[in-house]
């Protein structure tokens, strides 16, 4: 299982980067290996105002419809399009294949969010 | 193997089933009997077939099917009893068969009595005072209960309660009946045991929660051993308990929900009941509900007045109409059969021999596989197929298929969600012990094959019509339309 250095991690298995107060947030390779292939991405509305816990989106797999739940509140600004043609590139590259873009409104809730040493410890105990 | 082609690629111009007599009237061009804005520009791309073509073609494909009157179906949570065939004899008798629903009530008694009747009897049953049989299915008797929730609260002028509780286990028809009927939807996960947790019940039962939907035995097979206790909860917290009736076959003639404290119970009569599923169906939903809930159930109710059977459409309350005219009248006539044959003890031992049944299969099988919740199981059972993923890369999917080469329909897998690589089975309790024995033997020689030989499992099936299916290209890219080469 992958875990990448530097980004933010939750309990419900999305992660979040950074850059100047805008944060890419996707799911983790745990999370597209227990979903198993992805076969759609419901993305969110762009100017949706999102208090932190709210639905991103919906990801669907041969298994299950999974909501994607955003760890931090803010308003979506950028949806990643690419996810529509190809919700594959979930499984391929998770770290890469963001699902929307939000605008910080409450920059401290990154600090509740787990480093990568700590979301390796918290996978191992989901066993 | 017989030729896998579509009826349309046989199709030769010219060829015809039929012929016809000379035409004994005047002839006219179709352009002068319908304006030419309702006429099509070609004729319709149909097939050009023989009659024995036809027949062959579809005897062909009905000989593929896999029902419960051709094996062994343990798909968890879908009740695949057999249906007994003396349910069917009585839904074709004319009187049932020969009417119309706008027939006046005096000359449909009889129908009105089984629709009546069968309300009594599901009202003791499950412990409740009256029954809708209105909904057309159980996900149809979920809406419904929920529009009575809904209805409830608002007659008291209670506006605040705008979300329903599910666990975690749920059927994802709960969540999704919740959110169509309008209420936000809030998952409350289930503890180690895999019953709700009640820590997390009770934090989330507070004053805006209109109601709780639970399946009891739930999705893992299991008991909800907390019952009394969640019952209070919700109902200290002002909230309504929706029983999904998915898993009464466990508890049949044995547990009541209405002693359980439950206030809207719905059943699947073509789960428990013994009528037919899918397209042998329909299905049929009642719901039935307490005492204080009757006057928000659907028109119109069958009422007994004056020694007569009527139907009831003065109920001002009531959330009114839900389906045209009264249920799916016929499922109802074999569903009343059912009961009928069986009797109260004979239902009573449907429900202990299918819970037996399933616990022989689980003791059976719980060396091979790992079993994700140590208890005594209900009707159906949870076994996961993490081992042979983890170390052989097999997964349930894969041992699915695999037993579709042993002639069994496999078991629903991948659900409840809470369970990895779930597979979820339920030998419901019309299955002998032979049969039993044969799954089982099934079972664990699949387990074998992981190991010693896990291609032939992770390619399966081999003896099927046809094999393994890209069931993830056929989701990101479904072709849903043939089209003739052009």
């Amino acid at each position: 299982m992958i875990i990448k250095e530097g980004l933010k991690y939750s309990k419900e298995h999305e992660w979040v980067r950074v850059e100047d107060g805008e944060a890419y947030v996707g799911i983790t390779d745990y999370a597209q290996n227990a979903l198993g292939d992805v076969v759609f991405v419901e993305l969110p509305e762009i100017g949706a105002g999102l208090n932190a816990g709210d639905s991103l989106g919906v990801v669907e797999s041969v298994k299950a419809a999974s909501d994607v739940y955003t760890p931090v509140a803010g308003t979506v600004i950028k949806v990643n399009q690419e996810l529509t043609e190809n919700p594959g590139k979930i499984n391929e590259s998770p770290y890469e294949a963001w699902i929307a873009v939000i605008k910080l409104s409450d920059p401290s809730q990154l600090d509740e969010l787990m480093d990568e040493k700590e979301y390796k410890e918290f996978c191992s105990k989901e066993g | 193997m017989e030729d896998r082609v579509l009826i349309f690629e046989k199709s030769k111009p010219g060829r015809i089933a039929y012929s016809l007599p000379a035409c004994d009237v005047p002839q006219k061009e179709l352009d002068q009997l319908v304006p030419a804005e309702y006429l099509r520009d070609g004729t319709p791309d149909l097939p050009e077939v023989s009659e024995v073509d036809a027949v062959r073609h579809f005897v062909g494909l009905s000989r593929l099917n896999y029902g419960v009157d051709t094996g062994f179906y343990p798909l968890g949570s879908c009740t695949m009893k057999y249906n007994p065939k003396v349910n069917e004899d009585a839904a074709s008798l004319k009187g049932f068969t020969s009417v119309h629903p706008y027939q006046p009530e005096d000359t449909v008694q009889g129908c009105l009595e089984i629709i009546y009747r069968l309300g009594e009897m599901l009202s003791e049953i499950t412990g409740m005072e009256k029954f809708s049989m209105q909904p057309a299915a159980g996900a149809h008797g979920e809406l419904t209960g929920l529009m009575i929730i809904k209805a409830y609260h608002k007659s008291k002028g209670d506006l605040k309660r705008r979300k329903i509780l599910v666990p975690d286990s749920s059927h994802g028809t709960n969540p999704a009946s919740a959110s169509l009927a309008g209420f936000e939807v809030q998952h409350v996960k289930s503890d180690a045991d895999g019953n709700v947790d009640m820590d997390a019940l009770k934090a989330a039962a507070g004053d805006d929660v209109a109601g709780l939907m639970l399946t009891n035995p739930n999705t893992l097979g299991l008991f909800e051993k907390n019952i009394g206790e969640i019952a209070s909860a919700i109902h200290d917290a002002g909230g309504l308990l929706y029983y999904d009736g998915a898993n009464m076959n466990a508890i049949l003639g044995i547990s009541r929900p209405g002693d359980m404290g439950f206030d809207i119970v719905h059943l699947n009569l073509h789960k428990t009941f013994g009528t037919p599923h899918g397209g042998g169906g329909p299905g049929s939903g009642p719901i039935g509900v307490t005492r204080e809930l009757v006057p928000f159930l659907p028109l119109p109710v069958v009422e007994f007045k004056d020694g007569k059977y009527c139907l009831d459409y003065d109920r001002p309350l009531s959330i009114g109409r839900i389906k045209s005219f009264y249920g799916n009248f016929l499922v109802l006539v074999k569903a009343y059969t059912y009961i009928l044959s069986m009797g109260p003890e004979g239902l009573k031992k449907a429900a202990e021999t299918a819970v037996i049944n399933a616990n022989y299969v689980m003791e059976k099988l719980k060396e091979y596989y790992v079993l994700p919740y140590q208890r005594t199981c209900m009707h159906e059972f949870v076994i996961s197929a993490q081992k042979q993923k983890e170390e052989h890369g097999v997964t349930a999917l894969d041992v699915a298929k695999r037993l579709m080469d042993y002639g069994f329909h496999p078991p629903t897998v991948y659900f409840p969600l809470i369970a990895k690589e779930a597979l979820m089975i339920e030998p419901t309790e019309t299955e002998s012990k032979e049969t039993l024995d044969k799954f089982i033997d099934a079972m664990i020689n699949i387990a074998k094959e992981a190991a010693s030989n896990p291609e032939i499992v992770k390619k399966s099936p081999h003896n099927t019509p046809i094999g393994r299916l890209d069931e993830i290209k056929a989701a990101r890219e479904p072709v849903l339309r043939w089209e003739r080469d052009k």
